[in-house]
Parts: structure tokens; sequence; C-alpha cells
């Protein structure tokens, strides 16, 4: 007991004289929970749109301007030829072309059925799969309400419909930034636990006081607890100061038990430490160990299902991002701060989340020699 | 001093080797050290100084032979060893972000001296390397010297049976490397066994003992005064060069 | 000229003795493809929903029926009612609810109108609108299969077009930005860190001091790095094509010609950041703060720039990696020719020039 005051005592002084350390603590949750909500917008709205009108009737001009009024989209150009259209999709300053035949309106009307033609530039497939659904309700909506205007209407529907009414829980105003701010928040956690307990002992063996403390009479396990403890206090503090960031920059107020969360937030960051630990087990340079904790972090960040579904993963994928401890801390976030899920509800992700911190702290020790 | 064969065994090597691959480090070293002594370890570089020391340390697995340390196996009994030696290595061991008083308190700390015990341990260092009014400053902010100074000090701090140095007075001055060989004087004389590797061969004179080894081996063992008349040489350089030219490692 | 190759073998020497570090930057490019390409979808597929059936009717179990069958939604449970729906979705499983009220088909047959609720779990918003808009696509369809004697009059039929990635697959958007990550990441990260790890160590002094040419110390850094990040231009470009299935429509000439150039601006972004720092953790995190960070954020391919405030898209464009995906887009998946990117080169170029010129003022402030 006495040795991990000792420990702790100079881990403590250590980090508090280390600017790089203060920094990343003081520093990164406020720039990541300011700027990377506000780029990671995924809401498809501010879409171009460019017309061809070869039609020039009201009812052309009226479909355009039901789609302009949408909100989705920004009306960017009126072209005089499909192909002065297709310029636009070139040179990005066009998404979507909305080519208006000839006789659209004559047409419509004399002939009960009429053509209209869309060309989406789909190399973003989310947004021209979404921008497309959009253009459609807005076209099918308008033909409703043609058809009232030119069919007289009766008390009763001439056939059976279905009305169907959509409801939106936990997000009514489909915030993209409720969703994303307690992800990045998960993200920042694993990364300042990750990144400070990886790079920690490997610089004490670059510098070489390492050896000198493994010609102590030191236990293994007290030496590693020594490393884990305070980094699992400041992950902690980051944490919170991330809950607090949140809750000034966009009001975000979890609908559950904080109690929860920080129970949650206690075993994940025992899991992430041990990551860390193993890590620099197996490296000698801060360079190698940088380097493995970026691609172990870029694997966790792109397949915890921050910006994608899980459920919409292969198999295989699936299986990977089951062994990825972001994947059960970013759904616990979403979970406990955007749903009030309680803590049954979280319990089986806790349970695998201790499973993983056991088995690489374990790990973590068993490599740590302190002899060669 | 002449009668060291009447004294307690510190350590005690038996063929002791350590090979990577094909490459022999340390060939079947064998060897006595008795307490009280300073024991000097010398050779080129690359001749296997250090791989010798690391493994008396329990730092590096011996590839075969035996040896004891304090009266404990360098097998079995690793954590004991560790509780009787003290270390400092080529690389300078302090902790830089620490201050000075914080280094002395922590290495106390963890070989388990009490609160008392250690208010006393650092009052005494500071006296005696008179850092009075750097005892509050960062270790990077204090010359070379002064540094190896400390950190021997912090390496006897607990008392131990035996101390290891590696190369201790690399790239220090003479004025202070006399410094610091008073430092070890005063530690031999109360009992502490000291073992040190050095490339410095007017250090070599002040010790009771050396062995000088070439490629692996341990190629001569004796007084200073010996090894000087055995290899009929005026100075300790002499002895040396003579052994290190047969030498067949070269030092890329 | 012989004593140039003499520094740069050295160089070499020190990036292929360390294995981990190379298994990385060369392993990097296939698994973000790897990922990207087969892993990361917003495909909607076996989503679980739960249901709240009031009507236990032939219509309502048709319905949900019809939903089953789909490869969309899977039936995760039915519930009773709302805290059915609110206690599924806290467990997380359940990302929407269908709800069908009492004598759903009575009022369907008998008042030619009914109601159906869909409540969607819009934690996340773009997921839940994709699910909303299938749940009702699935009805709609149910509908006009139950009313296929009627034609409605004045129909306006939509035809949509999905021009260069029909199949709506990801890979388009992302190898560009998969290509400009690694290439920063190789090129920034590794060159300033092998520059100030020579600074630290205190050989860079005596290379310094060598009859050799300052400047031509620094290129003989640079061009092992310039060598590997071809590499790995390479192997993303032969996985995309045989195993994405993503040829490259325009010429492949330009292409190698315009990553060169690329490759160029971050080799010279990494002297500029090794001159200016003094320790390998200072540079790693300039390099990882400063420039990987604002390229995964601002190059446009996974973060979509024109939903960013106005600061946001304005620092954009000092982004180098934003210019190379344009660029690399324009080229590889539209297949357009030089006249279509000659602006976007010629900002890479100025970007370059600029930090070249600043690097070498800044060496010379050192030296003197």
């Amino acid at each position: 007991m006495r040795t991990i005051k000792f420990l702790l005592q100079k881990e403590f002084r250590q980090i508090f004289r280390n600017k790089s350390i203060l920094a990343i603590i003081a520093v990164m949750p406020v720039v990541q929970l300011a700027i990377m909500p506000l780029a990671a917008d995924y809401e498809v709205k501010n879409i171009n749109l460019s017309v061809v009108d070869h039609d020039h009737s009201t009812y052309s001009q009226e479909l355009v301007s039901k789609i302009t009024a949408s909100g989705y989209f920004r009306l960017m150009a009126y072209s005089s030829s499909f192909k002065e259209a297709m310029q636009g999709i070139e040179s990005d300053q066009a998404d979507i072309v909305l080519e208006i035949p000839a006789g659209f309106e004559k047409n419509l009307i004399r002939e009960d059925e009429q053509k209209l033609f869309i060309a989406v530039n789909a190399i973003n497939g989310t947004k021209a799969n979404l921008g497309g659904a959009y253009v459609n309700q807005i076209i099918r909506a308008y033909n409703q309400d043609i058809r009232l205007e030119l069919v007289q209407p009766t008390r009763m529907n001439p056939i059976p419909v279905i009305e169907i009414t959509a409801t939106n829980w936990f997000n009514p105003s489909m915030n993209y930034k409720v969703f994303m701010v307690p992800g990045i928040l998960a993200i920042l956690v694993t990364m300042v636990g990750g990144f400070l307990s990886a790079l920690n002992i490997v610089r004490e063996k670059e510098v070489g006081t390492i050896e000198q403390i493994n010609v102590t009479p030191i236990k293994k396990y007290h030496f590693i607890l020594g490393k884990l403890i305070p980094f699992w206090i400041l992950g902690n503090v980051v944490f919170t100061v991330g809950m607090l960031v949140s809750y000034l920059l966009y009001g975000i107020v979890p609908l559950g038990n904080m109690g929860v969360l920080y129970s949650f937030i206690a075993v994940y960051l025992l899991a992430v430490l041990g990551l860390g630990l193993l890590v620099s087990t197996f490296c000698e340079t801060q360079q190698q160990a940088m380097l493995i904790m970026f691609f172990l972090m870029m694997i966790f960040i792109l397949m915890g299902g921050l910006f994608t579904p899980i459920e919409s993963m292969p198999e295989w994928a699936k299986v990977v991002s089951s062994f990825n401890p972001v994947t059960y801390l970013i759904s616990v976030m979403r979970l406990v701060i955007l749903k009030g899920s309680g803590f049954r509800d979280i319990l089986s992700h806790l349970g695998i989340i201790a499973s993983f911190a056991v088995v690489l702290n374990t790990w973590a020790i068993l490599n740590y020699r302190k002899t060669t | 001093m002449n009668d060291l064969s009447n004294r307690a065994i510190s350590i005690k090597a038996d063929l002791l080797t350590k090979r990577y691959g094909d490459f022999i480090a340390a060939d079947a070293l064998s060897f006595e050290v008795y307490k009280g002594e300073i024991f000097g370890f010398l050779g080129a570089n690359g001749a296997g100084k250090t791989t010798a020391m690391r493994m008396l340390c329990g730092l590096s697995l011996p590839s075969s032979g035996s040896a004891t340390i304090a009266g404990f196996d360098i097998y079995r009994e690793t954590e004991k060893i560790k509780k009787n030696i003290g270390y400092m290595s080529q690389k300078f061991s302090l902790y830089e972000d620490l201050t000075v008083l914080e280094n002395i308190r922590f290495y106390g700390g963890i070989y388990g001296l009490s609160d008392g015990a250690i208010k006393e341990k650092s009052e005494a260092i500071i006296a005696r390397l008179g850092l009075q009014s750097e005892a509050d400053k960062l270790v990077s902010a204090l010359p070379l010297g002064w540094k190896q100074k400390l950190a021997f000090s912090v390496a006897i701090l607990h008392q131990p049976h035996i101390v290891f140095l590696d190369e201790p007075t690399g790239g220090v001055d003479p004025v202070t490397r006399r410094q610091f060989w008073d430092l070890i004087y005063e530690a031999a004389e109360e009992g502490v066994t000291v073992f040190v590797t050095t490339h410095y061969m007017d250090e070599a004179e002040y010790c009771n003992r050396i062995s000088i080894m070439v490629d692996g081996r341990i190629e001569a063992l004796d007084t200073p005064h010996n090894l000087k008349q055995q290899f009929q040489a005026d100075s300790m350089d002499d002895v040396f060069y003579k052994l290190a030219r047969q030498a067949k490692r070269v030092d890329l | 000229m012989t004593q140039l190759i003499t520094f740069i073998k050295k160089e070499f020497h020190h990036v292929l003795r360390d294995r981990k570090t190379l298994l990385i930057l060369f392993g990097m490019p296939v698994v973000q493809i790897l990922i990207f390409g087969f892993a990361l979808t917003n495909e909607v597929k076996n989503s679980k929903i739960v249901v709240v059936d009031h009507a236990h009717d032939e219509v309502s179990t048709e319905i949900i029926s019809k939903i089953e069958a789909s490869r969309y939604f899977e039936i995760e449970s039915f519930v009773d009612g709302p805290l059915g729906i609110e206690g599924a979705f806290q467990e997380g499983h359940a990302k929407a609810a269908i709800v069908f009220p009492a004598n759903f088909a009575r009022d369907l047959q008998h008042q030619n109108s009914a109601q159906v609720q869909i409540i969607a779990d819009a934690t996340d918003p773009n997921n839940a609108t994709a699910l909303t808009n299938y749940l009702s696509s699935i009805i709609q369809d149910y509908q006009s299969a139950m009313n296929k004697s009627a034609v409605f009059p004045y129909r306006i039929i939509p035809e949509t077009k999905m021009l260069y990635n029909p199949q709506l697959k990801g890979a388009p958007n992302f190898v560009p930005g998969v290509m400009a990550m690694v290439l920063m990441l190789v090129c920034v990260m590794m060159t300033a860190i092998s520059i100030v790890k020579e600074k630290e160590t205190g050989t860079m002094e005596v290379l310094l001091v060598s009859p050799f040419r300052p400047a031509l110390v620094i290129l003989s850094k640079a061009i092992p790095y310039l060598l590997l990040s071809l590499v790995n231009v390479g192997s993303i470009l032969l996985l995309s094509v045989f195993v994405l299935d993503l040829p490259v429509n325009g010429s492949l000439l330009l292409l190698l010609a315009e990553s060169t150039l690329f490759i160029i601006t971050c080799l010279t972004l990494g002297i500029f950041i090794s001159i200016k720092t003094d320790s390998q953790q200072t540079a790693m995190l300039i390099s990882l703060m400063g420039m990987l960070l604002p390229t995964v954020l601002f190059s446009g391919f996974m973060f979509p720039i024109e939903n960013m405030p106005i600061p946001l898209q304005v620092i954009s464009n000092i982004v180098p990696a934003k210019w190379y995906y344009l660029i690399v887009k324009d080229i590889m998946i539209k297949g357009l020719g030089f006249e279509a990117i000659w602006k976007e080169t010629l900002i890479l170029v100025g970007i370059t020039l600029f930090l070249f010129f600043i690097s070498l003022k800044s060496f010379k402030i050192r030296l003197a």
C-alpha cells in the first residue's frame, strides 16, 4: 500500500509538470466537442438543384417552387440543356438535375400521364439516396395536389387509403448534434485514456528510468496499478469536463441516471487503460506506440457505430465490432444520455466491458517483464 | 585489504553464460567478489560488461551457469536479490521531471523505508552533496556531475549489500570524478560491496581487484599491482591495451 | 550525386529496419479500404422493429408479414403500448415501432380510410428517416396491390437516374478520402518524426557539419517516404480496382502525377513541422491534432462540408487534402481530364511553394 502511495505521488507530479499532457486534458475535450459536432452534421440538406425546364408552364414553375420551398434544396441554376446541367454536376456545383420535358403540363392533363427525369450525383451514396427520396416525395405530394384540384372532391375517399403518420421519439427535432455529441465524448475518453497510458510506460523505457524501477523489489502489480490509477482519475476528469461542455454548448442533459454513466465509465476506463498498457509492453519507442495506438483507434472509431449503424454491417464486421470496446461505450452513452435507459438495460454491456478489463490487464501484467 | 579471502563472499558467479542466438555475449564467467570490496569490471565496448552486470542484477536471465548475489540464487530468488542491491545504469536513472528531494523520497518509498528514515536520509544526502539550495529544483536543471553523484547516493539509499555501477562517470570532469570516487570509498568502508564498470584506467587503479573482459570472456583477474607485474606493464593502460588488442569483435 | 544516393540509402535502412512501423504503414490503407468498402454502410438492413397490434385482423396481419418478409426489417417483438415501445428503445435493439389501432380493417373497408402510426427512434436522425421511408413504402405497396383495379388519374412518373454510382455504394466517396488520409499520415507525421528524432539524438548536428549541403540532408530524408507513399497509392488503387470493383475512369498517369504533387505538399509540411519543433512528442501532437484531424474533418469525405458553419467552410480551403480529394474524385470517378482540375492543381502548387519557402527561411534562421 505504501509503495503505491509513492508511485502515485510520482506519477501525479510528472503529469502536472508535463505541459502537453495538461494541454490534452484541458483543450482536447473543448476543441473536439466544439468543432466535431458542427462538422459531423449528416442531415441531408442544402442539396444543390439544377433545373432544365423545357416546358416553361405554370405547372413546371409550381413544381420547382414546391421543391425549393421544402428546405432541402437550393436552386443553383436554370440550365437551357441537360448537357449544360451535367457540367454543373461535373464541377460539383449541382447535386441533382431535374429535367422537365416540353409539353409537361399539356400531356399531364390530356394523357393522364407524364414523365419527369431526375439525375443524381451518386458518388456520395447516402446523400444521393435521401436526396432522390425527397424529390420523389415532393413530386408525389404535388401530384396529389393537382389531383385534388382537377377531380371533384367527394365526401369519402373513392378507394381505401391507409394514412400513415410518423412520429420521431427522443430527438423530435432530428438534431444531428444530439446524436453525435455523446458518441464523440465516448471517443474522447477512449483516446485520452489509451494514448496517455500507452505513451507513459514507453517513455520510461526510452528514457531508461524503467531499468532503475526493474532492479527495485517493487511488485509488478504495484507498478501497473501506479500507472493505472492516475490515468483512471484523469479519464474521469475528462469525461466530467466533456459532460459539462456538452451541457453548456448544446444543452444536452442526460435523461438517465448519472450514477449509471459513471459506473460504466469506471469499468470502461480500466479496459482502455489496460489496452494502453498492453500496447506499451510491446513497444520500444514512443513513435511505435503512437502509431499502433493510432491504428487501433482508427479501427475502433470507424467500427464503433459512431458514423454508421452496426446493424447494417456484414456478419464479419459485426464480429469485429463486438470485440471493440468503443462500440459498447458509444451505445451506452446514447442509451443513457438520450433515451434514459437504466442500469438493467446496460447490464450486458457492463459485463462484456468488465471481462475486457480483466483480460487486457492480466495480459498486460503478464507481458510486462522485469527481466529480458 | 590483502587478505580478502577471509572475508564473506558477496557475489559468486560460476560459468555464467548469455547467448543471443549464435552470439555469445558472456562466455562462462566465473569469479567471486568479497564483502566491502571495490571490484572493477573492464573491457572494450561490446566486450560483454553490461550483459554480465544485467544478469547479476536480475534484469536479464542467464542462458546457463549459476550465480549467487548476497547468498541468493539469481534464478529463484530474484526478488530477494533486488532488496539487497542498488543499481546505477549507464543511462541516467533519476526522473528529470522530479525535484532532487522528490526523487530521494520516491526511491526511499519504493524500497520500503519508513517516513522517519526517508527524512533522515534525504537530509544526510543533501548535506553530504552540498545540494541545500538545489533540493527543490528539478533534476533536469542540475549539471551532469551532480546528477551522477545524486544517482549514486539514491542507489545506496536503502543500504544494500552490493551496489552495481555501470560506467557511472562517463562524460564527467576529472574533479567531479574524484569526488564521485570519494563517495564510493565511503560506501565501501561502510561494508557495501561495489561492482563497477569503467573505461577510465586511472579509476581502475582505485579498485581492490579488477577483471578484464575480452570478447565475452574474463581474460585477467587480480589486483592492479599484480596485473601490471603479470603483463610486465608500467600502467593499467598498457595492461588493457595488451589484452584488448587480441579482441576479434570489432565495435561497430 | 553519389553522396545523395548514399544518404538516401541510409534513410531507407532506417525506415526498413523498424518492422512494426512498416507493417502499420502498409497495413493501414489495406485495413481502411476493407473497413470502408465492406463494413461501413448506411444501408438499412435487418433493422429490428416492434409491433403494437390492437387490431389483430387480416389487414394488419398481412402488413406485418409483408414487413417481416422484406430484407430491411426483422420483427423483434410484439408489445402492448407506448411503454412497451419505450422499453424496447431503451434496451437499444429496436429502432422503430409500428402501431395498428383497433378496428383497422373495418375502418379501411367501411370508411375507406384507416390510420397506421410509425414511431422511429430518432436519436440517429438519418436512420430514423430511412426507416420511416421504407416502412411507409411497404405499406403503400400493399395499398397499391390492394387497389390494383383502380387507376389514379394524372400520374407524374419521375424517372431517377443515379450517376457514377448506380448501386449507391460507399466506395466512390471514400477511396479518394482514404488516399488523402494515408498520404497525409505517412508523409507529414513520419517525415516530421524522423527528422526530429535525429535532432533529439544529436545525429542531425553530425550530418549538418558534414560537407554535404543541409538542404540535401533534408531532401534525402524525404525521398524514402515519397517512394513509400507511391507504393501506398499503388496498393490502394489495386485494391479499389480488384477488390471493390471501382475502376479508374480517367487517366491513370494524370492521377499518379497529381498524387506525386500532393505527396510533395505533405512532405514539405512534414519538414516544416520538424524545423519548428524540438521533441518527437510535440511533432506527433502537432501532426496528429493539427494535420490529421483537419484532414479527416475538412476534406469532405467523412463530414459534409456544405452543412458546416461558414467559418469552418472557409477554414476547409486551406486544408491541402480537400483539394487533393476533389482532384482524385474528378479523375478517378468522374473520368474528367486536366481541364477540370487545373484550378485545384494550381492551389496545391501554391500551398506547396508557400510551405517550401517558409521552411527554407526558418531553416536558414536556425543555422545562423
